[in-house]
């Protein structure tokens, strides 16, 4: 029981926006499709969904469904803005695919649902008179009431602000776990992906570039590009990715990721190692946790570093910089 | 059925637009081409140099030119009359504003013998304006066109006019700008697209008018319209009929055109936002005088129509309205107006049920979303296929009924069918311009989220498209039934003296002499207008915008 596409590429007039897309996704876990915008990952989405012709195969437990229309996939899609229907109750809305099965027992199946995603007693109310967070709740319902085999997530939650999808991404996570759903979600934020997904794939150019449990591809990205897109702050390449790894303590390699928080400044006054790297401050800017520095490396050129709160090293301080080699990732 | 995507699509495509081509081809194309080709193959033989000195002909320019400069007129002042209307009905608020609303739209549906009869009674020797002479001039035929289609702009431009965002206006008004600067800044520009549409449209419809011109204009004004029917039932020329459609439909085919691209370059990005109508202020005086000014010229020719058909000799009387049960003085009719009415509206009915089946099928085929170039090519041509119609010459269709359709396979003469059938055609164009935007309006979205929770096509179709269509359905059959009620080109050619239906009834009682049928003719009048009225006033209850967009 998982998805899997061998080879599926998808054209638009001549135009290829998938190309040549290998993938897995094992039974009860979330997948997440980070690309940036026009790398082909909506419509990767909507080919297994069947809503856009592909080249290749979609199988789901090793049954191809090149010839199945959507609605007899089993997969429920839920669209970035909701796509309720406004002329239907919440309650309706979230029974839609119930009563099309005609299934018994719905009304309790919904309040169920409302209740797992928080909107219990909504039934009665027309989406038009719900908040754009509330509309995605109940979308989520609905997709999720008939037990879909797979739930197909369109950026599900970039049509929120930024505070509310935070605290959702959380509670999506929650949901799915909760439900047991197996899930292919799609979306440019990373800090998304991280949230919801067990696993990731990185799309660009309508090519996969890099696929596999969050925590290795984080570890080890395909390439510089890759890298920058999952939220390293900056990559270093030859000579300066040779005298970080050193003064990290390991092997060299032709490129390296940092983090922003890789590089801290050391308030001791140690005398001074051979490893140590030695910079002078740029600029500073104080966050609430940490102070966001700037610092001309010597030999490295500016790299991004923090310090604590306490000590505010000013513009032209020099300083001292030890490095967290678990804020590293080489790129191989 | 386990078809790939790629196959299954232009299927259903072709399944859905099979049946509508279908009567297309059989009932528009092969009639329209069979009259053309009797006209360039005369005696079976081609003729093009008959066609072509027709094309000569001094008369033919002086038709030509009289059509496009009348037309020309008629929409420019039905622009300079309808826009202050349409400001005043759809952006203030006053008492009566819907009731005034309605009444202005009722025009657009009065059949047009009625309007040229009211028209006659109005400006003739004894009518209330005789005394300005204008009976069988030019101007009386402007006055006709514009009678009928100041609606078309009041409905256009006012639907847009409402729905636009009022803050860039508020915004300019901030920086300074006067209420004209700011109409002539920001609002003019906005409304510009729907304007220049409604322009197109009434153009259009000036241009290809039948029966205001043929009871307005007689022998002496003829447009080419009236022309190629003259030629064809009055002449017996052919040759020159043949000539002249072909001149209409090229033209009215570039129009379309035109209007299209025209249409297709409006802003997306103007948000639409209703905006609340509000009092109306000193400044919108003269708009509000427009607006009555506009009332009175549309009510005078139909209070006078009213109070003539009232009148016997020179008392008031219901005696025209009684004589309705006979027919007329020295047997101008073969049946009685009351069984013409009766006719007219069981054709109606027929000629509805079909041009809505079709127009259906028509919309639901053209704005389906095209997933390859080649689909969506078809899609355009298919468009613009069952746009045809208005461009073609009700007397050409009427004509060509007649010689083609007479024998087998298709011998449909004594078929009781034959005018519903050619009034589902005139209506059709109408029917889909008020479906299609409506259904284009469907974020497609919607019908994948149905698919993606487990609903097949016809269950999609119940759950997202009929839910939004079933108002333009209704307000579509509304226009259907007042359309096919008020055909008057085409049935004049079909419909048999013992079935004729109430507009070649009226046209034929003003053709014959005798006060009684003339009294006849304006109570029949009276009627007919009533009840496209009520089928228009219902249909206006529904407020679907339409019209604008065809």
């Amino acid at each position: 029981m998982s998805l899997s596409l061998s080879g599926v590429s998808v054209d638009y007039d001549g135009v290829p926006a998938v190309v040549d897309v290998d993938l897995e996704l094992p039974a009860g876990q979330v997948l997440a499709v980070l690309g940036p915008s026009g790398s082909g990952k909506s419509t990767l989405l909507r080919a297994v969904a069947g809503l856009e012709p592909a080249r290749g195969t979609i199988a789901w437990a090793g049954q191809d469904l090149g010839g199945v229309p959507t609605h007899q996939r089993g997969f429920a899609l839920m669209f970035q803005d909701g796509q309720l229907f406004g002329h239907l109750t919440v309650g309706r809305n979230v029974g839609y695919a119930l009563r099309l099965r005609k299934v018994r027992g719905v009304e309790s199946r919904v309040a169920e649902l409302l209740e797992l995603v928080g909107l219990a007693g909504y039934a009665d109310r027309l989406p038009g008179t719900l908040s754009g967070g509330e509309r995605q709740r109940v979308a989520l319902a609905r997709s999720l009431a008939v037990e879909p085999r797979l739930l197909l997530l369109d950026e599900p939650l970039s049509a929120l602000d930024a505070g509310l999808r935070e605290r959702l991404a959380g509670e999506l996570r929650d949901i799915l776990v909760a439900a047991g759903t197996t899930a292919l979600m799609v979306t440019h934020d990373h800090e998304e992906a991280y949230t919801v997904a067990d696993r990731i794939a990185v799309m660009r150019d309508g090519r996969l570039v890099q696929s596999g449990v969050i925590g290795k591809v984080w570890a080890a990205p395909a390439d510089p590009e890759t890298a920058l897109f999952l939220g390293y702050a900056r990559v270093l390449v030859d000579d300066a990715a040779q005298r970080l790894l050193a003064a990290a303590g390991l092997p060299p390699a032709a490129a390296v990721a940092v983090r922003r928080s890789a590089l801290t400044v050391d308030p001791s006054t140690a005398p001074d190692g051979a490893r140590d790297l030695r910079g002078v401050v740029l600029s500073a800017r104080v966050t609430p946790d940490q102070v966001r520095l700037v610092v001309g490396v010597d030999g490295l050129g500016e790299l991004d570093a923090v310090a604590s709160v306490g000590t505010h090293p000013a513009a032209g301080e020099p300083v001292r910089l030890v490095v967290d080699r678990s804020r590293l990732a080489v790129i191989r | 059925m386990a078809l790939p995507p790629a196959v299954r699509r232009p299927a259903s495509l072709v399944a859905l637009a099979a049946l509508p081509v279908v009567v297309l081809g059989c009932f528009f194309v092969l009639p329209v081409s069979g009259m053309v080709a009797r006209g360039f193959f005369p005696d079976g033989e081609l003729d093009a140099g008959a066609v072509l000195e027709v094309l000569t002909r001094s008369r033919t320019g002086r038709v030509v030119w009289f059509t496009v400069w009348s037309a020309g007129v008629a929409t420019a002042v039905s622009v300079l009359l309808g826009l202050p209307a349409a400001y005043a009905l759809h952006g203030l608020e006053f008492p009566l504003r819907r009731t005034v609303r309605a009444l202005l739209l009722v025009p657009f549906v009065l059949p047009t013998v009625v309007v040229g009869v009211a028209f006659r009674q109005l400006l003739g020797e004894s009518g209330p304006l005789g005394f300005l002479g204008l009976d069988g001039t030019p101007v009386a035929i402007v006055a006709g066109l514009v009678f009928f289609n100041a609606a078309v702009v009041i409905r256009a431009v006012g639907a847009s006019w409402e729905s636009l965002d009022s803050r860039p206006a508020e915004a300019a008004a901030a920086l300074g700008a006067s209420p004209a600067q700011v109409f002539r800044t920001v609002t003019l520009p906005t409304l510009r697209p729907a304007i220049v549409s409604a322009a197109s449209v009434v153009f259009l419809f000036c241009a290809t008018s039948f029966g205001v011109v043929l009871t307005l204009g007689g022998t002496r004004y003829s447009s080419v319209e009236t022309e190629i029917y003259l030629l064809t039932t009055d002449l017996l020329d052919l040759p020159g009929a043949a000539a002249l459609s072909l001149v209409q439909l090229t033209a009215v085919v570039a129009l379309l055109a035109v209007a299209a691209r025209l249409r297709a370059s409006a802003d997306p990005s103007v948000v639409r936002v209703p905006s609340r109508p509000r009092r109306p202020a000193r400044a919108d005086l003269p708009q509000l005088a427009m607006t009555a000014l506009l009332l009175a010229l549309v009510a005078a020719p139909v209070v006078t129509l009213v109070a003539g058909s009232l009148r016997v000799g020179d008392s008031w009387s219901l005696g025209n309205y009684r004589a309705l049960d006979s027919v007329g003085d020295q047997q101008a009719l073969v049946v009685p107006v009351t069984d013409a009415l009766v006719t007219s509206l069981r054709t109606a009915v027929d000629a509805t049920w079909m041009s809505l089946l079709l127009g259906l099928l028509v919309a639901l085929a053209v704005t389906r979303r095209s997933r390859s170039r080649a689909e969506r090519r078809i899609r355009t041509v298919l468009d613009g296929f069952f746009m045809l119609p208005l461009g073609v010459s009700a007397a050409t269709l009427g004509f060509g009924f007649l010689i083609t359709l007479d024998r087998p396979p298709l011998d449909l003469r004594d078929s009781a069918l034959l005018v519903p059938v050619a009034q589902a055609l005139v209506a059709l164009p109408l029917v889909v311009r008020t479906l299609v935007p409506v259904l284009d309006g469907i974020d497609d979205r919607q019908r994948q989220a149905a698919a993606s929770l487990g609903a097949g096509p016809l269950r999609t179709l119940l759950t997202v498209d009929v839910p939004v269509l079933w108002r333009p359905l209704l307000a579509a059959s509304g226009f259907a039934f007042a359309a096919s009620l008020g055909e008057f080109g085409a049935t004049a050619f079909l419909a048999r003296d013992e079935s004729a239906t109430l507009p070649v009834v009226i046209f034929r009682l003003i053709g014959h002499p005798g006060a009684m049928n003339y009294g006849m003719a304006l109570a029949a009048s009276v009627v007919l207008a009533a009840t496209t009225a009520a089928v228009m006033l219902a249909v206006e209850r529904l407020r679907v915008p339409s019209l604008g967009a065809l």
